[in-house]
């Protein structure tokens, strides 16, 4: 085998410029892959965990049929006081769980005392909403982040603050329709207005949870959500599935699941985004599969009709077809090993020359987003492991037409 | 007992039309014979080597090479049998350019008889001395000449210990100086290791050097005295 490889390597060798054209072409592909694969995840990345570490959380619990009526968020859907304290339970003993935040959400008018707008709200209690939701803290200007909020206070949405020339310590009234469709309003101090960001959900305020309990004149505790953080976001899947099992068990009187369980994936059009660039990826996969393809079939398919009278040759001496068709196998997967290496050294230079480039962009309000690009073993490994299977595939063919070749017109062919 | 025996051997090319190459021809070749085929172009002398080297299968007739009948050898059995038993030399020395000139003597031992290393190295060396290149080892073939080629393929021929080897032409790119060392070296060699050497020629100042000579004409062959005979 050892021979094999030298005859082979030798070859390569002799046909200096087309090994190292071919070569570059295979390098080239896999460079732009990889470039890709860790751009494209390293902005994936940024734009999933922006949206679940400053606002979704990765899974939200909601009464049944919530989500589907969220637009005029619904107060008679929200979870009962027994229903919530059933969650809290499974969810406090849950070794997956970091964190969890229970939630009310409110639609209300907002009134600086000259000027009356609307305004949606999520009321929290601050140290869960912290733990759930860790990035919060920095959309937020002026006020204290550190604690979030206290009672009695508002984060104003930046553009409403704006339009409504509202400043931190601005005292203003809300007012909101309760359950029964009374009527109640209570004024709250602006303690900091909050910077959006895209997608549904990113316009809102925030006030404490209690605050929202009197403002709605509730007696039970209830909340419209339950956001939650997962100590590992690689195992959300089999949590999400796992809670949602668990909590499929409490029925109703008509024996129907009372609430239910979604992944931030559901609660944002931006995995469309995610899946688009899964998608664009795939395709870039493809193309180097053709590349690839394309240019080690055709150096192999040249290779062996120069050799011609060699292979003639060595198979006249008894050199069995096995051997013959190994030799130029060897050939063609040396070839696509060169060139994922090469590429794979390229990519991480590149990769390491942009991560030093310190390259930012802008995720809807969110400004100078640094991108940082990584690439794991697993897809060098992966990318390398195609490109070598393609290379072998490729010269299949044409070492197949040399081990099959008749010596004598081989032997004959000038 | 004879190395090569045949009888009523005959070759057919099928095509638009059929060309009898060889029309039926009887002989036997003994052990450690030096022998010559020669003949105008187009007589059949390359279609007979093929034959007896299990290039090609003869249409009809009976072949018998070193007691074994290959005129129905299998294409992997044939390969087999020739890695085996018969050491080539071609016309144009068909040296692997990619190899050195030890490597190349070294082919057969490695790739296809799969030879242990340090028999490999003993049995090279032996054949780059008997053949006078132990000092060109290392060179690649494009840095030697042509009569120091065809010595590296007589050595690369010889050195699985074949019974037989088939020389089609050997000469035909050499000059004659060159030409006439190459069969006395092998010669030489048949001398030494005990080999029969069977090779084609136009040229009679080369077949003045065969032990027998068979003239092949039309496909027909005919055992004539040998020019070394007749120099007695
Ligand atoms: N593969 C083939 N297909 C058809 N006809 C062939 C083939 N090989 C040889 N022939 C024919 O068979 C006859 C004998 O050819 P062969 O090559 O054996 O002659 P030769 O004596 O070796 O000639 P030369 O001295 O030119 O090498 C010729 O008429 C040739 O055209
Ligand atoms: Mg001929």
């Amino acid at each position: 085998m050892f021979n094999i490889l030298k005859i082979a390597g030798r070859n390569l060798l002799r046909y200096k410029r087309r090994t190292l054209l071919t070569s570059t072409l295979v390098t080239l592909g896999v460079v732009a892959v990889l470039l890709f694969i860790s751009a494209s995840g390293s902005f994936k990345n940024m734009m999933i965990g922006q949206i679940t570490d400053s606002m979704l959380g990765h899974i939200q619990v909601h009464q049944k049929g919530y989500l589907a009526a969220i637009d005029s968020l619904p107060l008679n859907l929200n979870m009962k006081e027994n229903q919530v304290m059933k969650i809290r339970e499974i969810l406090e003993k849950h070794p997956e769980v970091e964190a969890f935040s229970p939630r009310i959400k409110i639609g209300a008018m907002f009134s600086n005392y000259a000027e009356t707008t609307n305004i949606r709200l999520n009321a929290v209690i601050p140290e869960m909403e912290l733990k759930t939701v860790p990035l919060l803290r920095d959309r937020i200007i002026g006020g204290n982040s550190k604690i979030l909020l206290q009672k009695g206070e508002i984060l104003v949405p930046e553009l409403l603050a704006k339009g409504m020339k509202v400043q931190v310590g601005d005292d203003i009234v809300l007012v909101a329709t309760n359950k029964d469709g009374s009527v109640n309003g209570q004024s709250f101090r602006v303690g900091g207005i909050v910077v959006g960001i895209s997608g549904p959900g990113g316009r809102d305020g925030y006030i404490h949870l209690e605050d929202a309990q009197s403002l709605l004149r509730m007696e039970a505790k209830e909340v419209s959500e339950i956001a939650i953080r997962l100590k590992s976001m690689g195992r959300l899947d089999t949590v999400s599935t796992a809670l949602n099992s668990e909590l499929e068990s409490i029925r109703n009187k008509m024996d129907k699941p009372v609430f239910e369980v979604h992944t931030w994936a559901r609660l944002t059009p931006f995995f469309n985004i995610v899946k688009m660039i899964d998608l664009m990826t795939l395709f870039i996969k493809i193309m180097l599969v053709a590349i690839v393809l394309v240019s080690i079939m055709n150096v192999m398919v040249m290779s062996v009709y120069e050799r011609i009278r060699e292979i003639g040759t060595i198979a006249a001496m008894g050199t069995s077809p096995n051997k013959i068709l190994l030799l130029f196998l060897t050939e063609g997967t040396l070839l696509g090993l060169l060139g994922a290496t090469l590429g794979v050294m390229v990519s991480l230079i590149a990769i390491t020359a942009l991560r030093a480039a310190q390259l930012s962009f802008d995720f809807g309000q969110q400004k100078g987003l640094v991108l940082n690009p990584t690439i794991g073993v697993a897809d060098m490994v992966a990318i390398s492991a195609i490109v070598v299977c393609i290379a072998v595939i490729g010269s299949l063919q044409p070492a197949w037409k040399a081990a099959k070749m008749d010596p004598i017109t081989a032997l004959r062919h000038t | 007992m004879e190395l090569v025996t045949a009888q009523d051997l005959k070759k057919t090319y099928t095509g638009d039309i059929p060309i009898e190459a060889i029309r039926g021809v009887n002989f036997t070749i003994q052990p450690a014979s030096f022998v010559s085929f020669v003949g105008p172009s187009g007589s059949g002398k390359s279609t007979l080597l093929n034959m007896i080297g299990c290039l090609d299968p003869p249409t009809s007739g009976t072949l018998t090479v070193a007691g074994q009948d290959v005129s129905l050898l299998k294409v992997k059995s044939a390969a087999a049998f020739r890695g085996k038993n018969i050491g080539f030399i071609f016309q144009d020395f068909n040296l692997i350019p990619v190899l050195t000139v030890f490597e190349n003597i070294e082919y057969p031992l490695q790739m296809v008889q799969n030879r242990p290393a340090q028999e490999r190295r003993k049995r090279v060396k032996e054949l780059l001395a008997a053949v006078g290149m132990v000092e060109q080892g290392h060179k690649f073939p494009h840095q030697i000449s042509g009569g120091q080629k065809q010595r590296v393929a007589v050595a690369r021929a010889l050195v699985t210990q074949a019974k037989l080897v088939l020389a089609d032409e050997p000469t035909a790119n050499l000059d004659r100086e060159t030409a006439l060392r190459i069969i006395a070296l092998m010669k030489d060699m048949r001398d030494k290791f005990g080999t029969t050497f069977i090779f084609s020629t136009h040229d009679p100042k080369i077949v003045e050097n065969a032990e027998k000579v068979f003239v092949i004409e039309d496909g027909t062959m005919r055992e004539s005295n040998s020019g070394g005979e007749r120099h007695v």
